[in-house]
């Protein structure tokens, strides 16, 4: 078991260092050169070549990957070009709504659709599921920004229950806070609600037929413990893949929720870097994010064991 | 073991019919008919090919048929008297478990594989009888002491695929007697087991029996199986029981060409020299569901059949003592 965790820990390195790579290529590979980009437009060849020199753009490309790796590794993400202050202090306070809105988000997501998935594989076939099915691909073809400009009109705007957008942190005000984050994970929430859902409702339907579900119901147990138990434990391994791998369907959305409801993160802060070419935080956000991402699934492949005693490594 | 035949059967199916809901049209039949009982201690051997509907009369008495297609669609199944067919499934999940348990043929996938053992025995006590759960895993211990397996406090905390498949099917056993059922419905419980594995189940069962009075309805196709547990036979095909007795009555003198069949199917040890050519076999497979042909189910496969086979079913006629099959043909003119 601890084998199998340190060897898994140990092979998010090499993956962290191919997005370091395809990250740091990301800059030099790019249409325009960062440095007439940051001289502006009435900049001289000589003060071009003088920001090249700061930057190291003029060095050889190993090296600079190299200088540019042993930085990242202390922690220094480099300066924005635009506001000249280090990308990393950026980031973080930047992190605070973002979490918030991903962990309400996941929350609200496996809350909806694990239910809704495990009600529909009960009753596979009837009107409940198929209701159940058709908001899931409705939920999923709908745009993220319709979904949240929709609930803005509805509840903010027509039944003024909600506030329109913005952000106030949990230490400020916390009811505020929770208030203001309502409709976005509604807005972001359901998309991954539908991906989830169905994952759950095909996971538990192939359960559901396994002769260990018949012995369960031979037993004389109730429904509700033949399903939550027996069933969604023994699926519950395909579903928490899900909730990973999903997570990417959640970082682009979180983009496009910060924008519609005016929330400062870091969704917005790429939006902003990516409009001015502020390479740097570009880079910072882009490495922050999957390694977030190779995180989540790191602990993810952690807990297997923990959801199906068979996994053993 | 020895049974009073003047008591009261522990269960009578009567009539039962299960069908199974097609798209349009009629339901198919999946059991036309049957009619059993058994008594306290008994042992009664459901034999046939896959497909006769063994397995679908044993789930039909749990209740337990595939939804949302399969359905009892006549007759009784009575409990001490209760009918199983009329009461609500509150009612039947308080008889599943406790006075009617059910083992399978496949011990590894009727096991839940992500539940310890202790956790699937214990579970069945609790929701049964409320016991707190130290009580129902002290239970779910003593259960695994009686089935024999060894080391039974570390079995308690394994998980199925840590065990042999003989050991799988011990669990299966305890998990279905560890309320003292009184009645066992043993689907193929050996098939999938070795031989010396299938013979120390079958005696295990045997001893429970005999200290339980439990009734047990033992579905098998091996017919070896049959001679070894059985008091009492009845051998269905498509759906249909064709023939019924005690165990010596159809080995002595099997009747319907089907149960003929069967025996001369199967392998004779010590046949002399020059006697190991091929099996007989009965020519033909079950008839599908919606195939079934009309008159006796069985024409189509028959050495002996007559005009009168393919148009009419034959009823079950006696043969004397306790002894009766539906054939136009062996039982007709008895």
């Amino acid at each position: 078991m601890w084998s199998y965790a340190i060897r898994r820990i140990l092979a998010t390195i090499p993956v962290l260092c191919v997005v370091a790579i395809i990250v740091f290529l990301l800059l030099r590979l790019s249409p325009g050169d960062p440095a007439a980009i940051i001289a502006g437009d009435n900049a001289t060849v000589d003060d071009i070549a003088m920001i090249r020199a700061q930057l190291g753009l003029d060095r050889p490309l190993l090296q600079q990957f190299v200088f540019w790796l042993g930085q990242l590794l202390s922690g220094d993400f480099g300066n924005s070009i635009y506001l000249a202050r280090p990308v990393i202090g950026l980031i973080m306070e930047r992190v605070e709504p973002t979490l918030a809105l991903s962990v309400t988000t996941m929350a609200f997501a496996m809350l909806l659709a694990i239910p809704m998935g495990v009600l529909a594989a009960w009753r596979a076939g009837s009107w409940v599921d198929q209701t159940i099915m058709a908001l899931s691909v409705l939920a999923f073809s709908v745009p993220v920004f319709l979904i949240g400009y929709g609930l803005v009109i509805g509840f903010s705007l027509t039944l003024d229950l909600l506030p329109v957008q913005g952000f106030v942190s949990l230490s400020d005000d916390p009811l505020q806070f929770l208030r203001h984050l309502v409709l976005p994970t509604i807005a972001l929430g359901l998309v991954y609600s539908a991906l989830l859902a169905r994952i759950t409702r095909a996971t538990m339907l192939e359960t559901l037929n396994e002769d260990f579900i018949r012995t369960a119901r031979a037993k004389g147990l109730a429904e509700p413990r033949v399903l939550l138990l027996h069933a969604l434990k023994n699926a519950s391994v395909p579903i928490v893949t899900t909730i990973g791998t999903g997570l990417a369907l959640l970082i682009g959305g979180v983009v496009v929720t910060e924008s519609v409801f005016a929330i400062p993160g870091i969704g917005r802060l790429t939006i902003e870097a990516v409009l001015q070419r502020d390479y740097p935080v570009i880079q910072g956000v882009i490495l922050v994010i999957a390694a977030v991402y190779v995180f989540v699934n790191l602990a993810i492949d952690l807990a297997y064991p923990l959801l199906d005693p068979r996994i053993r490594f | 073991m020895a049974f009073d035949a003047a008591e009261a059967p522990v269960l009578v199916v009567d009539g039962l019919r299960t069908e199974f809901a097609t798209g349009e049209g009629p339901p198919s039949v999946a059991v036309h008919d049957l009619s059993f009982t058994v008594r306290r201690g008994e042992t009664l051997c459901i034999v046939g090919e896959s497909g006769c509907g063994k397995s679908l009369t044993a789930l039909s008495i749990l209740r337990l048929l595939p939804r949302p297609y399969g359905r009892i669609g006549a007759g009784r199944v009575l409990l001490d008297g209760q009918d199983l067919a009329q009461i609500s499934d509150a009612e039947m999940r308080a008889v599943r478990g406790r006075a009617i348990s059910m083992i399978f043929q496949e011990p590894m996938s009727s096991l839940n594989p992500v539940l310890t053992i202790g956790r699937q025995i214990a579970e069945t006590v609790m929701v049964h009888e409320q016991l707190d759960w130290s009580a129902c895993m002290g239970r779910a211990l003593e259960m695994l002491r009686q089935v024999r397996i060894p080391e039974p406090e570390r079995r308690l905390q394994e998980y199925p695929h840590q065990l042999s498949g003989g050991m799988r099917q011990r669990v299966m056993i305890a998990m279905a007697l560890v309320c003292r059922p009184r009645v066992l419905l043993a689907d193929e419980p050996t098939t999938a087991l070795d031989v010396t594995i299938q013979a120390q189940i079958l005696d295990l069962v045997r001893d429970l029996q005999q200290e339980t009075g439990t009734a047990v309805i033992l579905i098998t196709h091996d017919l070896g199986v049959v001679a070894e547990m059985a008091e009492r036979v009845l051998v269905m095909y498509a759906g249909n029981k064709v023939e019924e007795g005690s165990v010596t009555e159809i080995f002595d003198a099997p009747t319907h060409p089907y149960t003929r069949g069967l025996m001369a199917a199967m392998p004779h040890l010590g046949g002399g020299q020059g006697h190991r050519g091929r099996l007989n076999e009965i020519p033909g497979v079950v008839p599908a569901l919606h195939a079934r042909p009309p008159g006796c189910s069985f024409a189509p496969r028959c050495p002996l059949v007559l005009d009168k086979c393919r148009v009419e079913a034959p009823p079950l006629l006696g043969v004397g003592g306790t002894h009766a099959a539906a054939c136009w043909v062996t039982a007709g003119n008895a």
